[in-house]
């Protein structure tokens, strides 16, 4: 199996609080994986960790064949592995077709591509994105004058932007309205099977993961308790047992 | 307050100056105005050229404090450095004045970049309070340092070449060059907060976590943002050392008590993070400044501390940023319900949609 991101043993403490111990999950390339566990498990830790966000204290994170462990978070991202936020994080005072301009990758790191306005194959790759989330209509507004399912939509439409290889996305349907959950659901379909883009996604909608991911790797107490196929986790006594306590 | 739906030709928005012929007859009318300024009003013509360096000031200040949210109170320190280039350079070389004062200009702007080159790697990794009082503490350090150095004429300052000719001619003369340097930078920043330069620093204000997150090279954009309002800081100091005739370390070169705070002041109430806001600011701010001076002498201080309180409690976000609120459909922020027009290859995803 050819994985494009490896977590081997991660740990990760707060002070005296364990939020991940020898965590190692491994996510093939063109998959969906899901990644569930009750509040406080450490799943939101774990993806700091892979993005850089914060040290970890032990194991080792590789992506696409090389070992990301000490990179920062900047060098991360232009490696094509991008994550998005439970709260979500736009650029709220700027345009929503600002928003997504300014993710789009530089083709050439050169000066002048930066001194320049974005060309039109990045406005027009912004405005098409922009209709594949259904925000096109509002696209001269401010990215903070939308509401936060809007704010998600668009973030979600930032980091497709940004041609990422992967994405880690941090609860996508959570504070979406549940009308929209669905067409959420089939545009990261969508951007798994046309844009060819591996997801590993966080997400406490059970009947929207079990639907979505091909494999699930599930958390408690920051020690992952359970993977498998999303039949085989349902029917785990462990992960029921971490759900809805003991009996 | 709600968002006008407009018709789906967006190029008809409405938006805050006329188009067309009134628009180009205002620039027009405003270009004529402020070239023949010092014809006009003759007794006033110094105070005329330092409108156009309080313009330069409130623009370059909201670079950093506007659109990348980096509020600096050691702005000045450019200014300051270039002041002190160009009067050297006047001083120890011994080139025909005009001369002199273009290679003045040009060691200044060198001085500038550098020192922001070097400061804002060091300094720029600081967020919020921490770098406005860093930067604070730089321009109180640099006038020690000046006012302390005898190569540079320590606390007595540094007298320029003086201009060769009348003094009406030298007010006229500075007025033109201080002119020609806020015009330059205006349209210099009004190109760069059109390109990915302008993004990212607006995407840095915003959050600064997320635009690291997505990949952008945050420290380098924030140096260069800083090397650019150093560059033209540092080229305005040699003319207003020139027009002055005198630079003292504390009362010109860093006055960061008045020029200092005055820069944040005027691109405040004009509205930060605009293009015009700083300009409308400096303009207003100079003029009722200018208007103590005038009629209230002796409570000018007084007066003047009371309109910067009166600022930051009735215009926190500035004029232009109350119109933006208030009216932001005049700024471009409309809903527009047209559909988007099919590509003609049919490569669009949207198409898509689930049901």
């Amino acid at each position: 199996m050819n994985a494009l991101l490896e977590v081997d043993r991660v740990s990760k403490a707060f002070g005296g609080v364990i939020a991940n111990r020898a965590v190692s999950l491994s996510v093939p390339a063109g998959s969906i994986v899901g990644l569930i566990g009750p509040n406080g498990s450490g799943k939101t830790t774990l993806f700091s960790s892979i993005v850089g966000s914060h040290p970890v204290d032990s194991g080792a994170v590789r992506f696409a064949g090389r070992d990301i462990t000490r990179l920062r978070v900047g060098d991360i991202a232009r490696l094509g592995l991008i994550r998005t936020f439970q709260q979500t994080r736009v650029y709220r005072g700027m345009s929503c077709v600002r928003n997504l301009e300014i993710s789009a990758p530089l083709a050439r790191s050169s000066v002048r591509s930066v001194f320049a306005p974005f060309s039109k194959e990045v406005t027009e790759r912004a405005e098409t994105l922009l209709d594949f989330v259904g925000l096109y209509a509002k696209r001269h507004l401010r990215a903070g004058s939308l509401s936060f399912g809007q704010q998600k939509l668009l973030e979600f439409a930032m980091a497709l932007m940004s041609q990422p290889k992967m994405l880690l996305l941090d609860e996508p349907t959570a504070g979406i309205n549940p009308t929209l959950i669905n067409a959420l659901l089939e545009r990261l379909r969508l951007a798994n099977t046309q844009f060819g883009i591996t997801l590993l996604v966080i997400e406490h909608n059970m009947r929207a993961i079990m639907h979505l991911a091909g494999y699930l790797y599930c958390l408690a107490h920051g020690e992952l308790i359970a993977a498998g196929t999303p039949d085989e986790i349902q029917h785990d006594p462990q992960v029921l047992e971490a759900y809805l306590g003991a009996h | 307050m709600s968002l006008r739906n407009l018709p789906s030709d967006s190029g008809r928005r409405a938006s805050l100056v006329p188009h067309g012929a009134t628009r180009i007859g205002i620039y027009v009318a405003l270009g004529v105005l402020v070239l023949a300024a010092p014809f006009l009003f003759r007794g006033i013509v110094t105070q005329l050229a330092f409108l156009w360096l309080m313009i330069l000031f409130a623009l370059t200040w909201d670079i950093l404090g506007g659109q990348m949210g980096y509020n600096s109170f050691g702005n000045i320190l450019f200014f300051g450095l270039g002041c002190y280039a160009a009067a050297v350079v006047q001083r120890d070389t011994h080139l025909p004045y005009f001369v002199a004062l273009a290679a003045g200009m040009g060691l200044s702007a060198l001085v500038a970049l550098v020192a922001a080159g070097v400061l804002g790697p060091l300094t720029l990794g600081m967020r919020g309070q921490y770098f406005a009082i860093c930067t604070l503490g730089l321009s109180i350090a640099a006038a020690d340092l000046f006012a302390g150095w005898e190569f540079v004429g320590a606390g007595s300052g540094i007298v320029p070449a003086l201009y060769p000719g009348p003094v009406d001619e030298r007010n006229r003369f500075f007025y033109y060059v201080l002119l020609a340097l806020a015009t330059l930078t205006f349209i210099t920043l009004r190109l760069l907060y059109r390109t990915r330069f302008g993004a990212a620093i607006n995407a840095i204000r915003d959050d600064e976590d997320k635009a690291e997150a997505m990949g952008l090279h945050t420290t380098r954009y924030k140096v260069a943002a800083w090397m650019i309002a150093a560059l033209f800081l540092g080229l305005a100091g040699g003319p207003v050392a020139g027009l002055v005739g005198f630079v003292d370390p504390r009362d010109l070169a860093f006055a960061g008590a008045t020029f200092g705070v005055w820069m944040v002041l005027m691109a405040v109430l004009g509205g930060k993070g605009t293009l015009w806001g700083p300009v409308i600011g400096a303009a207003i701010f100079h003029t009722t400044q200018e208007l103590f001076w005038t009629y209230l002498f002796g409570w000018q201080r007084v007066a003047m501390g009371v309109l910067i309180v009166a600022i930051v409690v009735f215009f926190p976000l500035g004029i232009m940023g109350w119109l933006r609120a208030r009216w932001p459909q005049w700024f471009g922020e409309v809903v527009d319900e047209a559909a988007r027009p099919a590509r003609a290859d049919g490569a669009g995803i949207g198409d898509e949609r689930a049901a």
